[in-house]
């Protein structure tokens, strides 16, 4: 087997599993920029796989191919919605922000495993017919070598995530909002005496992680499960977070990170087609990603930094 | 109510009640509007609790874990630290106890509490890690702990499949010595799973309790938790008592897992998901205010409604999932205790 095999193997898997984990790292990066702890991500994928399932099962009958597409969108807003929920609680309310994510994620799964048993009668929905499929891009994929490896057999959602990285980016250090929420999160009184509504914009980046992470969650259901069940999600949240800060609190960063850890989650299936790697028990790779997410904190893989006012709620007039 | 509400000590009660009332309350709106009758929904659900006595021996056998995950929880808070690694250090508690139940020729007198001990070593080393990392580099435990549930998660299947396999996705059964189970308790509840596990759970909380009030190791670490600055000025040694903090946690954790390994169990399943034990706990920390007698109290309650969840699905059709629910949100409304405040001082103000 020649190494440009290995690639044409390694690389679409790598991109296939790591744009649900952009999606949602992306999300966790606008909500952690403006001082609110993304541990919520993890429930907010869940109701967006959720909702991505039900609108394709719902609408499929009628719409076909493009139901799929349509369901993201949908999820989109329905995990936007639900975001609210854990934006109340800790902007308006200021409860303890690890402590509500740990409550959104555990709500996430009750609430739509309760709703499927309603609707379905069962713990789990049917498969969607239309998913999310892999495809050759067209005219790229007819490039000698790159169009093997990069353009083949991965399904459009890839392209867009990374292509998200980018747009994340420019919002956040780029435009005058961008500039507000990186305020909010750094030193909120400070953003506060310059007339920035701090709440507001902590709302609004709460909404975007809803958002985001519903795309994410989706995109898993829809182009990796195809159904959903209690398990569906089961870590992913957690490793888009840690992929956020592998990638330093950066959009570009946690892409690169959630690609990477895209590579390490697929080795464990691709592994066993690879030479080098057969011999490596597969548990090793499985475990990487949060092996290397520790080391990143510790300082071994360069130091990442939080947003300095994580976590801690906005009151007025406190020092 | 004015008077009440400056009460910290009285506050701490009526927050975790209130919440309770609101999780129900809020359960009770989605049953009804997902068609399904509330009352006959509770009723069941109570029955599940306290219907029989094989019941209550259940909602025991189910709080004993809790407990020791819920005290985790709380011992860390305590100290200002969140140890959202329970779940982790649970399940590698799990595994020692598996391992030394197994492999070790006891008589029954030492070997159940060298099997418990090995859990709480296993434990407390998963904890001291984070501890660690936290006192000497500054990481947030909350990340490392994390990330450290998943290493324990896939590295004990893995080691369950390598060394202990038994087949059919299970390790080998414990020894007959190392068990906790008990024909006495299983009679007297008529049939429960009950075992002595909750004897070790009671134990733990009055060491927790002796350790924080009665002892000036507990003093410093509370001392840490209220503030570092203070404490290493008055000559604290603030680290040390991070990763002590961590490890005693961890240790707690390890030993919950110990109660499914030489209790209910008495094997290790190869995990592909979490028991749910740990985040459980921190719920069962949250309502208990961090409080020994708080949290065998919060266990019950939690404990009780886990193993009454299916006969609520059975005899009233309403989905087990509502349970989760009605915990999500009793949790919620704990860590919000700034809206049962503000609604509390609204009532107060309006009675006058």
């Amino acid at each position: 087997m020649s190494f440009l095999d290995i690639l044409s193997i390694i690389i679409p898997a790598a991109l296939y599993t790591a744009a649900p984990l952009i999606f949602t790292a992306l999300g966790a990066v606008f909500s952690e920029k403006s001082g609110v702890i993304g541990l919520g991500v993890e429930g907010l994928m869940v109701f967006g796989a959720f909702s991505g399932v039900l609108t394709t099962l719902l609408l499929e009958g009628n719409m076909g191919e493009i139901t799929p597409w349509l369901a993201i969108l949908i999820a989109a807003i329905a995990s936007g919605i639900f975001s609210l929920i854990y934006g109340v609680a800790v902007i308006s309310l200021r409860a303890d922000q690890t402590v509500t994510g740990v409550a959104i994620n555990m709500l996430a799964v009750g609430l739509t495993l309760f709703l499927i048993k309603k609707i379905f009668n069962k713990g789990q929905t049917d498969f969607v017919d239309f998913r999310i499929d892999k495809v050759d891009f067209p005219v790229l994929s007819d490039i000698p070598v790159i169009g093997d490896i990069f353009f083949s057999g991965i399904p459009y959602t890839s392209y867009i995530a990374i292509a998200m990285a980018f747009v994340v980016w420019y919002i956040i250090y780029k435009t005058p909002f961008g500039l507000r929420l990186r305020s909010v999160g750094e030193h909120p009184a400070a953003a506060d005496t310059m007339g920035i509504n701090v709440n507001r914009t902590r709302y609004i980046a709460v909404i975007l992680s809803g958002v985001f992470a519903g795309v994410g969650g989706a995109v898993y259901a829809l182009s990796i499960s195809g159904n959903f069940t209690g398990h569906t999600i089961a870590g992913q949240g957690f490793l888009a977070i840690a992929a956020m800060i592998f990638g330093k609190w950066h959009p570009v960063g946690a892409m690169a990170a959630a690609l990477f850890f895209g590579f390490a989650q697929s080795l464990g299936i691709t592994g066993a087609q690879i030479p080098f790697l057969q011999d490596i028990p597969s548990v090793f790779l499985i475990m990487a990603p949060y092996i290397l997410t520790i080391l990143a904190l510790t300082g071994f893989v360069g130091r990442a930094e939080a947003p300095k006012a994580s976590g801690v709620p906005y009151i007025k007039g406190t020092r | 109510m004015q008077k009440l509400l400056k009460n910290q000590r009285l506050f701490n009660i009526v927050v975790p009640l209130f919440s309770i009332l609101l999780g129900i309350l809020v359960g009770a709106i989605i049953m009804l509007i997902s068609g399904y009758d509330p009352v006959s929904g509770y009723e069941a659900l109570f029955n599940g609790m306290f219907g029989s006595p094989k019941s209550i021996g259940e909602m025991i056998r189910a709080a004993s874990p809790l407990i020791l995950a819920g005290l985790a929880v709380g011992f860390a808070f305590k100290t200002g630290l969140f140890n959202i690694g329970v779940e982790g250090q649970l399940l590698v508690g799990w595994l020692a106890a598996v391992y030394v139940g197994y492999t070790l020729d006891l008589p029954a007198i030492i070997h159940v509490p060298v099997s418990i001990l090995a859990a709480a070593i296993a434990g407390g080393i998963w904890g001291m890690i984070p501890g660690f990392l936290k006192a000497r580099f500054k990481v947030h435990e909350v990340i490392v702990t994390i990330m450290l549930n998943y290493i324990a998660l896939y590295s004990t299947a893995d080691i369950i499949k390598r060394y202990l396999y038994a087949g059919n996705e299970k390790s080998f059964p414990i020894k007959e010595s190392a068990s906790l189970a008990s024909t006495f308790l299983a009679d007297m509840t008529e049939g429960s799973r009950l075992h002595w596990g909750i004897v070790v759970a009671i134990l733990v909380a009055i060491i927790m309790w002796f350790i924080l009030e009665k002892t000036t190791t507990g003093y410093e670490l509370k001392a840490v938790g209220y503030n570092q600055h203070a404490s290493m000025y008055a000559g604290m040694n603030v680290q040390k008592n991070i990763v002590l903090s961590m490890t005693i946690s961890g240790a707690f954790a390890g030993i919950a897992g110990s109660m499914d390994a030489l209790g209910t169990f008495q094997n290790m399943t190869v995990m592909s998901a979490f028991t749910g034990t740990g985040f459980d706990g921190i719920a069962v920390a949250l309502l208990g205010s961090n409080n020994p007698f708080g949290i065998i109290l919060a266990a019950l309650l939690f404990g009780g409604l886990t193993t009454a969840a299916p006969q609520m699905n059975f005899n009233a059709n309403v989905p087990q999932e509502l349970v989760d629910v009605i915990i999500a949100l009793i949790i919620f409304f704990v860590a919000a205790s700034y809206l049962i405040r503000y609604i509390l001082t609204r009532f107060s103000k309006e009675g006058k």
